[in-house]
C-alpha cells in the first residue's frame, strides 16, 4: 500500500495529495467484503464490495513513536490510565463492547471524563444498525473533547482487520461472533503496538455485558469484565454515584429469570406483524395512554377515523405512551365505549408491593373494576351506539419511544426499616406524567432520593412484571425547590438547555459586544447589495421587558398618496451560516423555550439580545419587506430588501397604545403608529371576512415578587391592546408575502407553514354538548362558517362563555406544522386558522429556527446570496422541519406547564397571604364544568386558565350522560343537577401528596353544593 | 432502513472502503491484452475492470460515414453479464451503454490526430467485465492505453476520474456505493496542457462547489497519467529489449 506518485496540488484551495492507493499482494484476502443481502421485494442479492486495509490509522496514545505523524492523531490516552479501582489500580483503558452501549448508556456517559476509553469502530458501526437514538448519543459522548475517548477504526487498520471465518465443521461464524472477535483483536493488537513506543503502558480491559465473550477473552489471555463488576470495584464518591446505574446486564437477567405467572402475552413476531399490517390485519399507530384512567388507553391510526380503544392492562401489553405499537382490532361485538370513571393510578395500586408482582388483593380488585367496567360498557352499548369504538389490544411494538423520566419515588414502596438502610432495594419511581406507568427501580440510595425529583428510564419490561424495569439517571434536587422543578420540567420536554459550547461560540463575531455596523463604504461586505434605511422612522413594539426584539416597522405617506409600510426583521441569518456549529445547534433547538422566569434560547444571548435585536438607537442589520398600500389597505407592490436601520423607540404595547391615544402628540413617530395602526385594523378586517378564526386559549401573566427573587405573588389574564394586533396582523401580512415569494422561487424546497382543517368528526362532541346544553349550533362546513358560528355562541348572561365555547373549540382543531413545499401537493398549503392559501414565518429569526431558513431562502429569491445545498434538498429541508415542529410542541407544553407550576406557588402564596394555615390555604373561584364523569367533574378555572379535577367519592349521586349531567344530592333535600357548562364555585388549594410527594391542585365544589362530602 | 445504510464518510475522515477523500483505487494498466486487436488494454480502477481493443485504422464498414479527410471514430460498449452493480443485465445498443459510448467519442475525437488517417476508420470496442462504480472514467482511461498501443497518433493521454460531492467534502474517484449516493462529475483532461475534454454530470451540484471540484479532477487526472505513463515506458523498454535494439532507439524513449 506504499504511495504511489503525487502531484502537488495547484488549485487555490490547499488540500492533501492526491494518491492511488496502490493494494500489496498481500492484502488480496483483506480487500473484498461479500455477503448476501435481501432487498425489500425479498430478491436475494449478491453484493461485492471493495475495501482497503491501512497503516496510518493511529491508535491515539500520547507518546506513541509511530503514530504522530498520521492523519488525525491525536494525543487522547494518557499513558498513565485509570487507577481508581480496587482490582486494576495499577492503570488501565477500557476497551467497550457493543452491548455495553446498547444497555448501559446512562452508565458509559457517566463514568468519570479521566477514565480513558477505546471504543472500536465495530462497536460503533453495530451500535448505529441496532439504534440510531444510541447511536447519537454514542457520537456525542465521542464529540466531547473534554472526555478521554478514542475511536480505534479496528476494521480499517490491517493489524486489527477481520475475515470472516469458518470453523471445522464448515459452519459460517455469525456476524455478532466476527463483530466480537473484532473487539477482541483490538485488544490484542494494543500491547504488541505500544510496546515499540514505551515499555510501560496501561493494561486494557474489555468492558462486555456478554458472558460467553468474557469467556473467550478469558481463553485468549485478555481481561475482560462485566458492567457490575467493573462499576463495584471503583472507589469511593464514584463507585456510589454510578452503582445505580447498572443495568441488570443481559447475563443477570437470565440467570435470575423469575418462575412469576405470565402478565402479559408475548409480542408476535416481526415478520408477522409487518406482513399482518401490509395486508390490512393489523393496524399500526401510536400509543396514547388516556391521562384520567390508568387502564386505557387509544391508539391513533391513519386511515381510520376512529382512534382504537384498548380496555385493561392485557389490551396494552406493556405499550407506554408514545411507542409506535401495532394492534389488532377485535369483532365489532366485542367493541366498548371509553369509560366514564377516573381511575388514579397512585390511589388505586396504592399497595402494591414492588418486589413482588402477585399482590393477590390488587388483582382481584383490578378485575372486579375490569367487571364492574364491562357491565357499564353494555349498558352504553344499548344507549349510546356512536360512542362505542373499534376495541382491540397490542400485539406488537415496532418502535419504543422511551426516554429519561422526571419521577418521584414512591414513598409507600419503602418499609420503614429502608429507610436508613443502605442496601439495595426495590422501589417504585411514579413519573411526573399521569400517562405514564409506574417504573419499578433498583436502587441503594433510596433513603436519599425520597424527597428529590429524579431522572428515571425504562430498561425493559418483561411478560412476568406488571411494571416495566428501569434505573435511577441522576438526582435533579429537592422536590419544589425551583432549580429541580425547573430542571424536571426542561427534562420532561426534552428542552436542549445545556449552555453553548465552545465550538458554538467560536461562530460568533469576533469583535464580540463591540461588534457595530460598519461605515458605509464599498469595501465593507456588510453593505453589499444592502439598502441605507438608517433614516427611517422605524420602532419596535414588544411585550415589556423584551431582549430580543425581532421586528420594527415603520410606516409613511408617498407623494403619490399611497402609503409605504414596512416591517423589519432583525437579519440573524447574516451572522448564522448555514452548516457550522451554531446552526446545526440552531436546528436542533428549533425554538427558544419561554418559561415563566427563564429563557432558553436558541441563539446564544450575545447574538439573541444584542448584535441580531433591534435594539434603539444603534445601527442594526435587517431584513425588510417593504409595501406600498392604498387608503384601503390593498397591496399595491411590494419588495424585500437586505437593510441597515436605526430604530427610534423601543415600546412596550401599553406605551405604544397610550402615545397613539394622546390626541396631543403630532410628531412623526406617532402618526407612524396611527397610519400603521389604520391599515392594521383595515387588514384585520379583510381577514376576518375571508373567515379568519379568532381562537381563544387563556394567556397569563404571572406577577413575581421582584425582578430577583422570583417568588410569585399573583396571576393575572393577559391584556390585549390594540397595539398587539397591530403588530399582529403586519406580521402576519409579511409572511404571507414572504410564503408566496419564496414558494414562487423554490417550489420544490420551500418552507412554508400551514394548519390543516380539522375533520369534522372532531367537532362532534363539541356540537352535541352545545345542541343539548344550550341549544346552539356549531357549523363546521368551513372557516368562514364555523367563524361565524362561534360569533353566536353568546350568552347573555355569561360574558365568559364565548371564550369558553371558542378555547374547547381550539381543542378540536389540529395544531399548525412547518412543512416543505415539494412534499405536499398544492391543494394542503393552507392555514385553516388564518384563512391564507399559504403562510410561513419569517418574523422571528432569533426565536424560531423555520424563520432563519426562510430567511435564507428569501435572500436567495432575492439573489442577495445563493442558496446553500442543504436548502434545495428536499429531504433535508423536511427532516430539519421535522425536528423544529416537534421541538415547538415541546416547547409549547413546557411553558404551558411553567405557568401551570408557578400559578400552583401563586395559588399558595396568596392562600398563605389570607391568614390561613399552610397547605388548607385556599382561594375561592368560578369555574366552567367542561366534562362530566361517571365519578366526578372536569372543571376550568378561566380566571386562571387553570383545569382541575373534582372526584365523588360516595356513590349518592346519578350520572346522565346522555345529557352531560351529574345530580347531586343536596344537604337540604332533594337534588341539583350539574351539567357541562354550567358556573359552579370551586376552592382551589394545593395539597401535597404524602406518597409521592407531588404537589397536586385540589379543587373542591363549594357552590351549588358542597362536594367535600360527596 | 437508514439505520443500515453504510456511511459515506466517517468521523474518521474515511470512506466506507476505508480510503481517504483525496485517495484513488487501486489500478492496474495493462497492454496489449488482447492478441488480435491493432492495440488493445486492460484497466482495473478497484473492482472496476475495462477492456478496450482498437480496431483500426482500417477501411469504413459503412462507406457512406467516411470522411474524406479524416478517420472517423465507432465505439461500442459492451457489459458482460457476469458484471455485478451495473443495475441489471445490458444489452448492446442499451441506451445507457450508448451514451457512454459517444461520451468516449466525443472525448476523443479532438485528440486523436484523425487528419493523419483520411478515409478510414477507428473501430474501439469496449468491453466492461466487472463494474463497481465509473464505468465511463475506467473506459477512457482503457481507450487511451489502447490507442498508444495502437499506435495511433494521440495529442496527449486523455486521463479521466470521477468526483463525488459529501456535503461539502469532494470524494474522488467512487464506488458504486458512492456513486449512487452522492452527486457526482465526471472529468477527462489532457494531463500535460491541463485542458479538459469531458466533464459531465447527471446529478445536481450547487454551483459553488464545481470549479473546486473540477480542477481536483484535472489535478487527479495528472496523476493517473503519470501512472499510466511508467507502464508505457515500461512496455516500451521491454518491447525494446526483446528487438535488441541498443542506445539510440532506447534513448528516445528515455526522452
Amino acid at each position: 500500500m506504499a504511495t504511489a506518485i503525487a502531484v502537488q496540488p495547484s488549485s487555490s484551495k490547499p488540500h492533501p495529495q492526491i494518491t492511488i492507493l496502490k493494494r500489496s499482494r498481500a492484502d488480496i484476502p483483506l480487500s473484498q467484503n461479500k455477503f448476501l443481502k435481501k432487498t425489500a421485494r425479498g430478491k436475494v442479492q449478491n453484493i461485492l464490495r471493495e475495501r482497503y486495509v491501512r497503516d496510518d490509522i493511529p491508535c491515539g496514545f500520547e507518546g506513541c513513536n509511530l503514530c504522530h505523524d498520521f492523519p488525525g492523531f491525536r494525543p487522547v490516552l494518557p499513558a498513565s490510565g485509570y487507577r481508581d479501582h480496587t482490582k486494576y489500580g495499577n492503570g488501565h483503558w477500557l476497551v467497550i463492547d457493543t452491548n455495553i452501549v446498547l444497555h448501559q448508556i446512562d452508565l458509559l456517559t457517566a463514568l468519570p471524563i479521566e477514565l480513558p476509553l477505546i471504543i472500536p469502530s465495530t462497536t460503533i458501526r453495530e451500535t448505529r444498525h441496532r439504534s440510531l437514538p444510541l447511536y447519537n448519543r454514542l457520537q456525542q459522548l465521542i464529540q466531547d473533547e473534554e472526555r478521554c475517548i478514542w475511536v480505534w477504526w479496528n476494521e480499517e487498520r490491517r493489524e486489527t482487520a477481520t475475515l470472516p471465518k469458518e470453523s471445522e465443521q464448515g459452519e459460517k461464524e455469525t456476524i455478532n461472533d466476527r463483530n466480537d472477535r473484532a473487539i477482541r483483536q483490538t485488544l490484542h493488537f494494543y500491547p504488541t503496538h505500544l510496546n515499540q513506543s514505551t515499555s510501560k503502558f496501561p493494561r486494557l480491559i474489555l468492558l462486555t455485558d456478554d458472558r460467553r465473550n468474557r469467556e473467550i477473552a478469558d481463553g485468549e489471555g485478555l481481561i475482560a469484565v462485566s458492567a457490575r463488576d467493573y462499576v463495584d470495584g471503583l472507589t469511593g464518591e464514584v463507585r456510589e454515584r454510578l452503582v445505580d446505574l447498572v443495568v441488570g446486564g443481559v447475563d443477570e437477567v437470565s440467570t435470575g429469570e423469575k418462575k412469576g405467572k405470565r402478565i402479559y402475552q408475548d409480542y408476535l413476531p416481526q415478520d408477522t406483524l409487518l406482513a399482518g399490517v401490509k395486508t390490512g390485519r393489523y393496524h399500526q399507530g401510536h400509543f396514547n395512554a388516556n391521562q384520567y384512567n390508568y387502564l386505557e388507553g387509544t391508539v391513533n391510526i391513519p386511515g381510520l377515523t376512529k382512534p382504537v380503544l384498548l380496555v385493561g392492562r392485557e389490551a396494552m401489553n406493556r405499550s407506554v405512551n408514545g411507542d409506535v405499537v401495532i394492534v389488532e382490532i377485535f369483532p365489532e361485538s366485542q367493541w366498548k365505549a371509553p369509560g366514564t370513571e377516573v381511575v388514579d393510578q397512585d390511589v388505586a395500586l396504592r399497595d402494591d408491593d414492588a418486589d413482588d408482582d402477585e399482590s393477590p388483593g390488587l388483582a382481584e380488585k383490578e378485575r372486579e373494576k375490569a367487571k364492574g367496567e364491562k357491565m357499564d360498557v353494555d349498558e352504553a352499548t344499548k344507549k349510546k351506539p356512536k360512542d362505542i369504538l373499534p376495541t382491540g389490544r397490542v400485539i406488537g411494538i415496532v418502535k419504543r419511544n422511551w426516554r429519561a423520566y422526571v419521577c418521584h419515588l414512591d414513598r409507600s414502596s419503602l418499609s420503614d426499616a429502608a429507610l436508613t438502610s443502605l442496601s439495595q432495594q426495590t422501589v417504585f419511581a411514579t413519573p411526573l406524567s399521569t400517562s405514564l406507568p409506574r417504573i419499578r427501580l433498583r436502587t441503594r440510595q433510596a433513603p436519599q432520593l425520597l424527597d428529590q425529583k429524579i431522572l428515571v428510564t425504562i430498561d425493559s419490561w418483561s411478560v412476568n412484571s406488571r411494571y416495566p424495569d428501569g434505573h435511577f439517571v441522576r438526582a435533579l434536587g429537592k422536590v419544589e425547590s425551583k432549580e429541580a422543578e425547573q430542571e424536571s420540567l426542561l427534562l420532561e420536554y426534552e428542552v436542549p438547555y445545556r449552555p453553548f459550547g465552545r465550538a458554538i461560540l467560536n461562530c460568533l463575531p469576533v469583535e464580540g459586544d463591540k461588534w457595530v455596523v460598519p461605515a458605509k463604504k464599498a469595501e465593507n461586505l456588510e453593505w453589499r447589495d444592502r439598502e441605507d434605511l438608517r433614516d427611517l422612522i422605524v420602532c419596535s413594539i414588544d411585550p415589556p421587558g423584551c431582549q430580543d426584539i425581532d421586528d420594527a416597522l415603520h410606516a409613511r405617506r408617498l407623494p403619490n398618496g399611497n402609503i409605504e409600510a414596512g416591517v423589519h426583521i432583525a437579519d440573524v441569518s447574516h451572522f448564522v451560516h448555514p452548516d457550522n456549529p451554531m446552526d446545526h445547534e440552531a436546528a436542533s433547538r428549533g425554538t427558544t423555550v419561554y418559561l415563566v422566569d427563564k429563557r432558553i434560547d436558541m441563539l446564544p444571548a450575545l447574538l439573541g439580545t444584542n448584535l441580531c435585536s433591534l435594539r434603539p438607537f444603534v445601527e442594526r442589520l435587517a431584513f425588510s419587506v417593504i409595501w406600498e398600500m392604498n387608503e384601503k389597505a390593498e397591496i399595491v407592490k411590494v419588495r424585500f430588501v437586505k437593510s441597515v436601520i436605526a430604530s427610534k423607540e423601543a415600546f412596550t404595547y401599553e406605551a405604544a397604545q397610550l402615545r397613539k391615544d394622546d390626541k396631543s402628540l403630532k410628531d412623526p413617530l406617532t402618526e407612524s403608529i396611527r397610519l400603521l395602526n389604520t391599515l392594521a385594523v383595515q387588514l384585520k378586517e379583510g381577514r376576518m371576512k375571508a373567515g379568519a378564526l379568532s381562537l381563544s386559549s387563556p394567556e397569563l401573566k404571572i406577577h413575581l415578587n421582584s425582578s430577583e427573587s422570583t417568588e410569585p405573588i399573583d396571576v393575572e389574564q393577559k391584556q390585549q391592546r390594540e397595539t398587539n394586533s397591530l403588530v399582529e396582523e403586519f406580521m402576519l401580512l409579511a409572511n404571507i408575502s414572504v410564503a408566496a415569494k419564496i414558494q414562487e422561487t423554490f417550489p420544490a424546497t420551500a418552507v412554508l407553514r400551514r394548519h390543516c382543517p380539522p375533520p369534522k368528526t372532531n367537532f362532534e362532541a363539541l356540537q352535541d354538548i352545545l345542541q343539548k346544553r344550550k341549544n346552539m349550533t356549531l357549523d363546521v362546513s368551513s372557516s368562514k362558517a364555523l367563524a361565524e358560528s362561534l360569533d353566536a355562541c353568546v350568552d347573555p348572561n355569561e360574558p365568559e362563555f364565548n371564550t369558553l365555547v371558542r378555547i374547547m373549540a381550539t381543542r378540536c382543531m389540529l395544531s399548525a406544522e412547518y412543512f416543505c413545499s415539494g412534499s405536499v401537493s398544492r391543494e394542503t398549503y393552507g392555514h385553516y386558522g388564518l384563512a391564507s392559501p399559504i403562510y410561513t414565518h419569517f418574523t422571528s429569526p432569533i426565536r424560531r429556527y423555520a424563520d432563519v431558513l426562510a430567511h435564507r431562502q428569501l435572500a436567495a429569491a432575492i439573489n442577495y446570496t445563493p442558496l446553500h445545498p442543504s436548502l434545495q434538498s428536499k429531504s433535508h429541508v423536511e427532516k430539519t422541519l421535522s425536528v423544529v415542529n416537534k421541538r415547538h410542541r415541546l416547547a409549547q407544553m413546557a411553558s404551558r406547564a411553567s405557568i401551570e407550576f408557578y400559578v400552583g406557588l401563586a395559588l399558595k402564596a396568596r392562600g398563605d397571604k389570607t391568614g390561613l394555615k399552610a397547605g388548607v390555604g385556599a382561594s375561592r373561584e368560578e369555574a366552567f364544568v367542561i366534562r362530566t364523569f361517571k365519578n366526578g367533574l372536569a372543571v376550568f378555572v378561566s380566571k386562571l386558565g387553570l383545569e382541575g379535577l373534582i372526584t365523588f367519592k360516595k356513590d349518592t349521586h346519578t350520572f346522565d350522560s346522555e345529557n352531560y349531567t351529574i345530580n347531586v344530592p343536596k344537604p337540604s333535600g332533594g337534588e341539583v343537577g350539574i351539567s357541562v357548562f354550567d358556573k359552579i364555585t370551586v376552592d382551589i388549594s394545593i395539597e401535597k401528596d404524602p406518597n409521592t410527594q407531588r404537589g397536586k391542585v385540589k379543587m373542591v365544589m363549594v357552590g351549588p353544593v358542597n362536594s367535600e362530602n360527596l | 432502513m437508514s439505520s443500515s445504510r453504510l456511511e459515506i464518510l466517517n468521523d474518521g475522515g474515511l470512506r466506507h472502503d476505508a480510503r481517504r477523500p483525496y485517495e484513488l483505487r487501486s489500478t492496474s494498466f495493462e497492454l496489449s491484452t488482447h492478441p488480435s486487436a491493432e492495440g488493445s488494454s486492460t484497466v482495473t480502477q478497484g473492482l472496476t475492470t475495462v477492456q478496450v481493443s482498437i480496431f483500426g485504422p482500417r477501411e469504413p464498414r459503412q462507406r457512406s460515414n467516411a470522411s474524406h479527410d479524416r478517420a472517423i471514430l465507432s465505439v461500442e460498449v459492451g457489459v458482460v453479464p457476469w458484471a455485478q452493480g451495473a443495475g441489471g443485465k445490458r444489452v448492446r445498443g442499451d441506451k445507457r451503454l450508448q451514451e457512454i459510448g459517444a461520451s468516449i467519442r466525443q472525448t476523443f475525437e479532438p485528440v486523436i490526430m484523425t487528419h493523419l488517417y483520411p478515409r478510414s476508420e477507428i473501430a474501439i470496442d469496449v468491453q466492461v467485465l466487472s463494474a463497481d462504480g465509473g464505468i465511463l472514467p475506467t473506459s477512457i482511461n482503457a481507450v487511451t492505453l489502447a490507442l498508444i498501443s495502437a499506435g495511433i497518433s494521440l495529442l496527449d493521454y486523455v486521463t479521466s476520474i470521477s468526483i463525488g460531492l459529501h456535503l461539502t467534502q469532494p470524494l474522488l474517484d467512487l464506488s458504486q456505493p458512492e456513486e449512487s449516493d452522492l452527486p457526482n462529475m465526471v472529468v477527462a483532461s489532457l494531463p500535460t496542457s491541463g485542458k479538459i475534454t469531458l466533464a459531465q454530470m447527471e446529478t445536481r451540484l450547487h454551483v459553488d462547489r464545481f470549479e473546486e471540484m473540477l480542477n481536483l479532477g484535472v489535478e487527479a487526472c495528472k496523476v493517473l497519467k503519470n501512472e499510466m505513463e511508467l507502464v508505457v515506458k515500461d512496455k516500451t523498454r521491454k518491447i525494446v529489449d526483446r528487438m535488441e535494439i541498443k542506445s539510440g532507439a532506447a534513448m528516445i524513449v528515455d526522452e
